[in-house]
This record gives C-alpha cells, sequence and structure tokens, in this order.
C-alpha cells in the first residue's frame, strides 16, 4: 500500500519534469493536413547542423526553430519536398539530409552493404564446399577409433 | 599460414578506417558554397538603417563577410583578430550581424571597437539561412567575381589569418577583375 502511496506522485514527478524535455512544439497552423503531415515528415528529415544527431524537428537550437519556420513558409508557399530538400542541401549541403540521395559520392554508401553480403555468401559457401571435400576415413583409421571408443567404454 | 593472414589483413585494414575516421572533424561540415556565388541579400545598415547593401553592390573587389553576433562569446575572443586583420588593410570587411538585437550590438562595438566596413543586420536570420550560416561566428572570403572562395566557421585566428587567409588574398587581388 505504501509503495502505492509513494509510487504515483513519484511517476507523476517524474512526468512534469520530463515536460521541458520534449520535443519543441512551435504552434503553426496549416489549412491542409497534406501539408501538416509533410512538415512533420520534413522537419524528422533534416538534421540540425549546430547541434548534430538531432533532426531539427527535435531540437531547441535557435537555427533549429528558424529552419522550421522556413520549411513552414516554404510549405504553406505550396512548395513541394523535392523543392524543400534542395533549398536545405543548397545551403546547408548533403549533410542536413538524414537520408543521403544516391549521388556519385554517395554510391558507396548505398551499395557497400550489397558488396559486403555477397563477399560473404561467397567466403560462406566456399568455407561449405571445403568442408564438403574431407577425404573420408580409410579402413586403418576406423578400426583404430573403434578401439579407442571401445576402450573408454 | 594463409589463412592467418587474411583475417590479419581484414583487422588492419578495419584498424586504419577507423584511425582515419576518428581524425575526421564532425563538427566541419564541408560548405556548399565554395566556388559558387556569394548568396543574395539586400540588408539594412547597423548604424544607417534607412540605407540597404546587396551583394551585388560589393562585387568587384575582394571582400570578406564576418557573421557576428554580440551573443555570440567566441565572437568576442574573435574580435582581436577582426580588428588586427583590418588594420593590415587588405581588404575590406563586412559584418553580418545575426540574430542580434540593434542596440546590444552598437553597445558590443562600442566597447569592443567597430572594425567592419559596415554591418548589415539580420534580425531574423533569414540571410544567415541563405549563407548556411549555423555556428556563429563564421567568416567567407569573395573574389572579385563575387564567387565564395573560403569559408571559415567558428572563430578566426591570427594562424588562420596568417596561414589561410593572407595568402588567398595575395592569390586573390592578384586575379583579374
Amino acid at each position: 500500500m505504501w509503495m502505492k502511496k509513494i509510487f504515483l506522485p513519484l511517476l507523476m514527478l517524474m512526468t512534469f519534469a520530463s515536460l521541458p524535455l520534449l520535443a519543441a512544439i512551435d504552434a503553426y497552423q496549416f489549412d491542409d493536413p497534406e501539408k501538416e503531415a509533410l512538415y512533420k515528415k520534413l522537419v524528422k528529415e533534416l538534421r540540425c547542423t549546430v547541434c548534430q544527431n538531432q533532426d531539427i524537428g527535435d531540437s531547441n537550437a535557435g537555427l533549429a526553430q528558424d529552419l522550421r519556420r522556413k520549411t513552414y513558409e516554404m510549405i504553406s508557399a505550396g512548395k513541394d519536398e523535392d523543392y524543400i530538400l534542395d533549398y536545405m542541401s543548397q545551403r546547408y549541403g548533403d549533410f542536413v539530409l538524414y537520408r543521403p540521395r544516391l549521388q556519385k559520392n554517395t554510391l558507396l554508401l548505398w551499395i557497400g552493404p550489397f558488396i559486403i553480403l555477397i563477399a560473404a555468401v561467397f567466403f560462406l559457401l566456399k568455407f561449405i564446399r571445403r568442408s564438403e571435400d574431407e577425404v573420408p576415413l580409410s579402413e586403418s583409421d576406423r578400426a583404430q577409433a573403434e578401439q579407442l571408443l571401445e576402450r573408454d567404454k | 599460414m594463409k589463412r592467418y593472414l587474411i583475417p590479419l589483413a581484414v583487422f588492419i585494414v578495419l584498424v586504419i578506417l577507423l584511425a582515419a575516421g576518428l581524425n575526421n572533424d564532425p563538427k566541419y561540415i564541408p560548405s556548399p558554397f565554395i566556388g559558387k556565388p556569394a548568396p543574395e541579400f539586400d540588408l539594412p545598415l547597423l548604424h544607417q538603417p534607412q540605407q540597404h547593401i546587396k551583394t551585388a553592390d560589393l562585387q568587384g573587389q575582394v571582400w570578406l563577410l564576418n557573421v557576428w553576433a554580440s551573443w555570440c562569446v567566441s565572437c568576442r575572443a574573435e574580435h582581436e583578430v577582426v580588428k588586427r586583420f583590418v588594420a593590415m588593410n587588405i581588404a575590406p570587411v563586412y559584418g553580418l550581424n545575426y540574430k542580434d538585437k540593434p542596440e546590444d550590438a552598437k553597445g558590443w562595438l562600442n566597447a569592443l571597437g567597430n572594425p567592419y566596413k559596415s554591418s548589415l543586420m539580420d534580425i531574423k536570420g533569414d540571410a544567415g539561412i541563405d549563407w548556411g550560416v549555423y555556428g556563429v561566428p563564421e567568416t567567407f572570403v569573395m573574389d572579385k567575381k563575387g564567387i565564395v572562395r573560403y569559408k571559415q566557421v567558428g572563430p578566426l585566428t591570427n594562424a588562420i589569418v596568417d596561414e589561410k587567409i593572407l595568402p588567398l588574398l595575395q592569390e586573390l587581388n592578384a586575379e583579374a577583375d
């Protein structure tokens, strides 16, 4: 019973204490649910360059706020996803895109895992084949092995 | 013997790759502007807000843009370096006063000295976005054709000025208009 008495206030305390840590929330109004969905998608896909390893939707940094505002303004003006991603990468480089595009300098990034997979399958097959090639026991070896097993009984 | 050499070779390659990775500075983001025309702005001056300067107005000369703000702690340390550079009288430095209050910015310059040819006010930070600014202070060097040739993220130091900026400016000043 005493646990319940402590547990509930503790839980409430933790909930409220962590509120300021929740993602930054701006009150942006959208006239169209599709635009709102695009906004939510884009702020998850754009990396905050100040607070690296956070997307701009998660960050409270001043720049992230500005970039959210810019994203909102562009979406409200009817710009599409490609336009906004281009706009950001022209200014902040490919680094802002959490999903790198397929281009010359990201080719290895995209196909690298498949190369490693193919190499792994190749070596695995080689390994399996080699263990199949083992020479069978000769008659005398077999007799000797049986003798040893017999002795241990 | 060979079967032991292969894992060893793989291990060594991995160590080399990881060592190279450790030496990369994750804070350094290659600027997409190098070699491209300086982004447009059309901003009021800090000291004469009725007067504007556009990027095109500055073309035809080698010039620097130093992004600063009175709230930026490392700008304070950098300021002495900027003053030393301007005193050499090699190229004009324009200030981009980034997301600042004009009265704070003026007070900051009054207290620390004003080496800038002019400071442009970017109160909302829109010009900052156009220039890809993400860590104040930042410094850009433009050539006579208005192409961005160098970008410094973070404070300038005397060493950076002497070893990178000055040789570059010598080269740029020698180029034809």
